[in-house]
């Protein structure tokens, strides 16, 4: 209980921060930092949750074996690159433990061209975690390429709740690679967030539902100029009852955007609904949404909708006779645009994707 | 004192000139009735007023508490002490009624309190959560404008048929909230607001007093008076038979 957090650099710090880093350990059950290929530290408060490098967990575990490319397969340039060399971190709530205050686990960017990380994170039977994982590059890395598998695993009635944050570079290029496995009644909630330039972030990560089991993924991307987000998510409801909801605000400030996602219905009474919204803030940029339905089973209720727009004059008009300036009543408008309802998200959790929400803005208004 | 005072103005939407040489002067402590059929032109003249962007203002000047505020960006006027409740306000997606209630709170200098005071007395309480006019029922935009309006708490109010589709449970909530807005409770010496209140039915009238009336007929004001002697005639003459005696009686009035 008493492990501290070691100093850090202040500009190191302050990128952090801006993932949801938070350093204090009343604010956090566990926190892990990964600097280029190099685990700097991994701490826990808490009984019941392993948090460790992934190095480390195989060693400690010889069964992690059988997690390792179960969910992902490296069948791309990518993540066959990091099945060669890699480290990550590992996470893990034991049955019937819930941790409802979050384990936080970051990714640094400093001095290495590709940083190459494979995470796994389980789920016990019957627990409960929440985990924020933040990635960022030091300040002047200009270039380079950032390559994340991560592996899920979210057994018999678990729920795991993983809030991704960005906060890159123009230069550089950034292809994770994540899977979900969800047993029976479980719950896999992801949340993504990007608020900074970056070459290329382009991701489809997949959730493989059974029967009763539930997954929702949201997510809010900002494309400044020169920024290509390709972004999806994919869920395929294989067990009987499960449902899918797929969530996404995109907007483009000049970048182009592909928001994507696709819900395979494979199983009888399975519900998906995917929610793309996309807001064009600039004459420059694009913003292309791709949704996808599959069914391949009768018994099936998927839908979606899509919607891309710029923001209304007489709603800025509106909130001027209000009194708000134009980029007050502006910024209100994005605001509102961001927010999601996300049903089941911890209090917590809430407030953590508020600030990351904020951060959105702040790089707006630059 | 001048609260408002209008001088010739002209408006253009679109390119089609939609009100013309329209005058009005509104002294601090009255309130000016706005009568008119259906398209005569009301409502612009409030979006004129307000400075909605649309509104192309393409001769005169508005005057408001001494200054010329023609070209002024709306939020200025509204930080001046203009304050607008419309007919028709949109929908605004993601944006709370709760949001918009605090940012008017924070502008006035009302405390959170106060929101949910005048929440409560507008019937509002379990909407402030809502996204803004979206679903609300007719009389709950009528209600909500009338509530940001209280928190804003402006010196001079325009007020667009806040009566319409407003339903007989509702009317003396709308009737109390403008008299309170306008002061038309206390005595007229000791009252410091001035409105203008568009009414296509008179209805309202019931509840607030006025000081004055007007009619706006096709673009032009044809008439000032009393207002229910004014809406008295409408009654009975209908708006056409109304003017035409107005123009009888002052020929000027809405000269070219
Ligand atoms: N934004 C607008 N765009 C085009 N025409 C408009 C607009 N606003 C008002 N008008 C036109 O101006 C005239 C007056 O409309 P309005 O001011 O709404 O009348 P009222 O409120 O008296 O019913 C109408 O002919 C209407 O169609
Ligand atoms: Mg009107």
């Amino acid at each position: 209980m008493s492990e501290k957090v070691p100093e850090l650099e202040p500009e190191v710090r302050k990128k952090l921060e801006s993932v949801g880093a938070e350093l204090k350990p009343e604010e956090r059950s566990g926190t892990f930092l990964q600097v280029d290929q190099d685990v700097k530290f991994s701490l826990k408060w808490l009984e019941g949750v392993e948090l460790m490098g992934i190095k480390q967990a195989m060693e400690k575990h010889d069964w992690l074996e059988d997690y390792l490319w179960r969910a992902v397969k490296p069948e791309d340039e990518y993540t066959r690159d990091v099945e060669e060399e890699f480290n990550g971190y590992f996470i893990r709530a034991l049955p019937n433990v819930r941790v409802e205050v979050p384990v936080e686990a970051c990714l640094y960017m400093r001095e290495v061209k590709k940083q190459k990380v494979h995470n796994i994170i389980i789920a016990e039977e019957g627990s409960e975690i929440n985990i924020l994982s933040g990635c960022t590059s030091h300040p002047g890395v200009h270039s380079g390429m950032h390559i994340g598998v991560s592996e899920f695993y979210v057994k018999k009635n678990a729920k795991l709740t993983f809030t991704m944050i960005h906060s890159w570079d123009t230069g550089i290029d950034v292809r994770p690679r994540s899977a979900a496995i969800v047993e029976e009644g479980g719950v896999f909630i992801s949340n993504y967030i990007l608020h900074s330039p970056v070459k290329v972030v382009q991701m489809y990560p997949a959730a493989y539902l059974k029967k009763d089991a539930t997954a929702i993924f949201s997510s809010i991307v900002v494309a400044t100029e020169n920024s290509i987000v390709d972004l999806g998510s994919r869920a395929v409801l294989e067990g009987e009852n499960s449902t899918a909801d797929i969530l996404s605000r995109t907007i483009s400030r000049g970048g182009g955007v592909i928001a994507r996602g696709h819900i395979v219905g494979n199983a009888s009474d399975v519900r998906g609904h995917l929610e793309c919204r996309g807001l064009m803030l600039s004459e420059e940029g694009y913003i292309h949404a791709i949704p996808e339905l599959e069914a391949r089973y009768p018994n099936v209720d998927l839908s979606h909708e899509a919607a891309i727009g710029k923001i209304a004059e007489d709603e800025i008009f509106y909130l001027m006779s209000r009194g708000l300036s134009r980029d007050e009543a502006t910024s209100a408008i994005i605001r509102g645009f961001m927010e999601i309802e996300i049903k089941g998200l911890p209090e917590f959790l809430k407030k953590e994707i508020d600030k990351a929400i904020g951060m959105v803005e702040k790089g707006l208004s630059v | 004192m001048d609260a408002l005072r209008v001088v010739n103005l002209g408006v253009k939407v679109g390119g089609r000139k939609i009100l013309q040489n329209i005058n009005l002067y509104i002294q601090q402590g009255q309130t000016y009735v706005l009568f008119g059929p259906n398209g005569s032109g009301k409502s612009s003249l409030l979006s004129a007023l307000i400075g909605h962007p649309s509104y192309n203002i393409y001769d005169g000047r508005i005057m408001f508490k001494g200054m010329d505020i023609t070209t002024l960006p709306t939020d200025e006027r509204v930080r001046m002490g203009m304050g607008i409740a419309f007919q028709n306000p949109p929908k605004v997606s993601g944006v709370k009624l709760i949001d918009i209630l605090r940012h008017c709170a924070r502008i006035s200098g009302q405390s959170e309190e106060k929101i949910q005071e005048y929440a409560e007395m507008m019937k509002m309480a379990d909407m402030l959560n809502r996204n803004v006019n979206s679903g609300f029922s007719g009389g709950e935009v009528k209600r909500s404008e009338l509530l940001q309006l209280l928190l804003l708490n402006p010196d001079f109010i325009m007020l667009d048929e806040p009566d319409s589709g407003v339903d007989l449970d509702n009317i003396s909530i709308v009737g109390d909230a403008i008299r309170k807005l306008l002061e038309r409770d206390r005595s007229a010496e000791e009252r410091q607001k001035s409105g203008l209140l568009i009414t296509h039915t008179g209805h309202i009238l019931k509840y607030v007093d006025a000081d004055y009336g007007v009619i706006l007929y096709k673009g032009r004001i044809a008439c000032i008076g009393n207002p229910y002697d004014i809406l008295e005639h409408i009654e009975e003459y209908g708006y056409e038979g109304c003017v035409e005696k107005c123009l009888r009686r002052f020929p000027n009035s809405n000269q070219k």
